[in-house]
């Protein structure tokens, strides 16, 4: 029940997608995503979207599951839709109840704001699809390396970030050993109101946290003995390099995002 | 020059509590596997965390290869020569991939890329772990997730290797793969052991064997000498093996048989 | 306390296709002692956690006193409190300020009276060995590993089970933690009559203890009944690659050699006498 989150799950896969360098997919997503905010007309939007369509097919990603992973923010798409089509005031009249008016521009304004975070979304969640969580890192890493000379602790973020990916299965499987544990002792976490749940709680908090302690310490001992001293001075096992293929893709990208802001 | 010496360590963790380590003198030779048994609290994981430079000690000294570990500079030097393996499998690997993790020490050295790289796969088919390099270590069983942690110290290449009670965790099965991987590291590779347990079926195994209680050097000797003191060993909360016990049964039931360690060695005796 | 296991499977949605629990039928009458064993993996920890509902099979029942629990609506904590399951590492689901606290942790959830569930507190931490007194009002994060697990354990007995399920009760415990943790199960079974369900990956710790042996395998229950019967089915165990007491070992290599002892004996000084009355009788080969 804890490991269903799938948004954007990484979908492992050999494609020429997948084998983009993370810093690469990185940029673009950034650019695409910044051009999507100067789109101002729905033909902008239907061209983005053939170009997310053709990622997803050449990454090979199955559509079903990249559909499915999109449930979760059906209900933000829906809300969106329904406050802007209610709310938004402007142009003609095209249906009216009691005091509930819809106008011509709420309809637009609804339908233009439901393809942009509908878009966004989707194509935030294909850097996610199909980067491994560890090449994000790598990525992240790189790109703020340039920082570190304004003491960003690039290196030990990075570190960080992958602790935190290693461990949130274990702790999630420790989070439901302790809830089981509880409930045969005849905890009860699934009645009451919010203040009784969130008290119930408790039996779970507490071991989880005092675990997470435990392992962090352990963890921390571990890694001293293995000679980590921080990023300085760490080489790595993957260096990240950037191939033809990053090149041209970076190119066909920055000509899409700067093309569609003018739609 | 021993690989490993302790001259009269004592330790405390803090200053008004009974010490952890009274007085210990050790050393132990390099290509040893030496085992180091004792019940809970009897100082035997403090031990090896001064082994590593995780402790220092509070009196006297730990030279490991000649260096002092209580000099600072030594630190990062003792620690890629004596390398540590834990007891909680999932509590020392770092990173979302195995490869990744083995890694680890050869990054932190700052070993070129491509050299980590050989080193990662040697490790891992030392342990027996080759071609699980792109798995995740939290879908691994326990005994696997113990050899990885097992590379990871392999591949940052020490002289000895210190193992805090690497099978508590585990199933017999997962027990028998780190026992496995140990013997072999020692016998083929020449590695150094010491070899911290509770389980005497394992100490059985080592070249020699420390007994520790109540933060002293109860005894030690080879498995034979150690196992003959039944008596001893139960009086210092420790296992006595099944077939030393049966052993010495039959040998006050009047049954001649020498000092046997395995089942195997007790039935081939009898036979 | 019956407890039935009809034709239950159980699949992890994870794991697709894999079964966990592959048909198993099973029967548990009461007082009994059963050991529970396999390797990790084998369905063991998943087939207990049926009996008390903690997870329902994707086929087939589980009928505890007449009432099938994987109905919907059963009242799952009237069963958890009568079948008390003990996890395996349970120290680390100690929470409250006070060892008082956690072990009445359980009770107050069956709103029980505060003098009740003072005079079961007290009780489960005379049963571990631990001073009620001395230890009521410390915190239990102070204590050593093995007297945070009999907490824990007192927790547990504190709801007073009929069935009471251990997982690997004593990983971990050193051989006199190992030698309380025994005696405290066998009062349980023969003083208090409860029934109880061990899993153990140490054979000699089943066979000494239990009126009834379980083998699992890959989801599968492949060997049932007294202890004797099932370690002497010494091929079929050497085929799923599982332990044999150490003592049936031995015995069982001597036989194999041509001594003619009896395998059926679990205890050191037993063994020595067989072996030696054997051996005199034979003059060794």
């Amino acid at each position: 029940m804890l490991t269903d989150i799938t948004i954007g799950q990484y979908i492992p896969c050999d494609s020429p997608i997948h084998r983009l360098d993370p810093r690469i997919k990185i940029i673009i997503t950034i650019l695409l995503i910044t051009a999507l905010f100067f789109i101002s007309r729905f033909t902008g939007f239907a061209i983005y979207l053939a170009f997310i369509i053709l990622i997803v097919i050449i990454s090979r990603l199955p559509v079903k599951r990249v559909l499915t992973g999109l449930k979760p923010i059906f209900f933000l798409v829906v809300l969106t839709l329904v406050l802007h089509v209610f709310l938004t005031r402007g142009g003609r009249v095209l249906w009216e109840w009691r005091f509930l008016r819809i106008e011509e521009a709420g309809l637009f304004t609804g339908l233009f704001m439901v393809s942009r975070i509908f878009l966004l979304i989707m194509f935030t969640s294909l850097l996610t699809l199909t980067t491994s969580p560890l090449q994000l890192t790598d990525g992240i890493e790189y790109l703020l390396t340039p920082l570190k000379r304004f003491g960003v602790p690039a290196g030990e973020l990075a570190m960080m970030m992958t602790i935190a990916l290693r461990f949130i299965p274990t702790l999630l499987e420790e989070a439901e050993k302790i809830m089981k544990a509880q409930m045969a002792r005849g905890a009860d976490f699934e009645s009451g109101n919010i203040i009784k749940r969130a008290k119930n709680l408790i039996p779970l908090l507490v071991p989880l946290f005092i675990s997470a302690f435990r392992r962090a310490d352990d963890l921390a001992l571990a890694m001293e003995s293995r000679c980590y001293r921080g990023g300085e001075g760490r080489t790595r096992l993957h260096e990240l390099k950037i191939k033809r293929s990053d090149i041209v893709s970076l190119i066909i990208s920055i000509i899409l995002g700067v093309g569609i802001s003018f739609f | 020059m021993s690989l490993v010496e302790l001259r009269e360590v004592g330790f405390s963790y803090n200053e008004n509590d009974t010490p952890a380590l009274k007085n210990i003198s050790l050393s132990i030779e390099s290509g040893d596997f030496v085992a180091i048994i004792g019940g809970n609290g009897s100082g035997k994981s403090t031990l090896a965390k001064l082994l590593n430079v995780l402790l220092i000690p509070s009196s006297g000294e730990v030279i490991i290869a000649g260096m002092n570990t209580a000099e600072e500079e030594n630190k990062w030097k003792i620690r890629q020569k004596v390398g540590m393996v834990f007891q909680n499998p999932d509590n020392q690997l770092v990173a979302t991939m195995v490869e990744d993790d083995v890694a680890f020490g050869p990054e932190n050295l700052g070993i070129p890329s491509p050299e980590i790289r050989q080193r990662v796969d040697r490790a891992l088919k030392m342990v027996g772990m080759d071609g699980f390099q792109k798995h995740a270590p939290h879908k691994l069983s326990g005994g696997q997730k113990q050899r990885v942690a097992i590379a990871g110290i392999i591949a940052m290449e020490p002289e000895c290797i210190v193992l805090d009670e690497p099978t508590a965790m585990l199933d017999p099965r997962g027990r028998k793969e780190v026992m496995e991987t140990v013997e072999y590291l020692n016998k083929e590779k020449g590695i150094t052991i010491i070899y911290i347990t509770h389980f005497m079926e394992e100490a059985v195994l080592a070249d020699k064997i420390v007994v520790m209680n109540q933060g002293l050097i109860y005894n030690q000797g080879s498995p034979a000498e150690i196992f003959q003191d039944i008596a001893g060993l139960k009086k210092v909360n420790l296992d006595v093996p099944v077939v030393v016990e049966l052993a010495s049964g039959l040998r006050k039931a009047g049954i001649s048989l020498p000092g046997v360690l395995s089942i195997d060695g007790l039935v081939n005796n009898l036979c | 306390m019956l407890i039935e296991v009809k034709n239950a499977s159980h699949i992890y949605r994870q794991e697709q296709g894999y079964k966990a629990l592959d048909n198993i039928n099973l029967t548990i009458s009461d007082h009994e002692f059963i050991g529970l064993v396999g390797h990790t993996g084998s369905g063991k920890s998943t087939l207990v956690q049926l009996f008390n509902g903690l997870i329902k099979p994707t086929e087939g029942q589980v009928i505890v006193d007449g009432i099938d629990i994987t109905k919907d609506k059963v009242n799952l904590k009237e069963i958890r409190q009568k079948i008390g399951l003990v996890f395996q590492y349970p120290e680390h689901q100690l929470f409250e300020e006070t060892i008082f606290n956690d072990v009445a942790f359980g009770p107050r959830n069956l709103a029980l009276s505060e003098e009740e569930i003072y005079e079961r507190v007290k009780e489960a931490l005379d049963l571990v060995g631990l001073d009620f007194e001395y230890f009521k009002n410390r915190s239990p994060f102070n204590l050593s590993g093995g007297q945070q697990r009999k907490v824990a354990i007192a927790g547990v007995l504190a709801m007073k089970p009929e069935v009471l399920i251990l997982d690997e009760p004593s990983a971990g415990l050193d051989p006199r933690g190992r030698e309380q943790l025994i005696e405290l199960l066998d009062y349980l079974h023969h003083q208090q009559g409860v029934t109880i369900i061990l899993i153990s990956h140490r054979m000699e710790e089943v066979a000494r203890l239990s009126t009834r042996v379980l083998v699992m395998n890959q989801g599968r229950l492949v060997l049932d009944g007294p202890p004797e019967e099932v370690f002497s089915q010494v091929e079929r165990l050497r085929e799923i690659d599982l332990d044999l007491p150490e003592i049936t070992e031995i015995l069982w290599r001597l036989k194999e050699k041509g001594i003619n002892v009896r395998t059926n004996i679990f205890t050191i000084p037993e063994a020595v006498n067989e072996i030696a009355t054997e051996l005199r009788r034979l003059k060794p080969c």
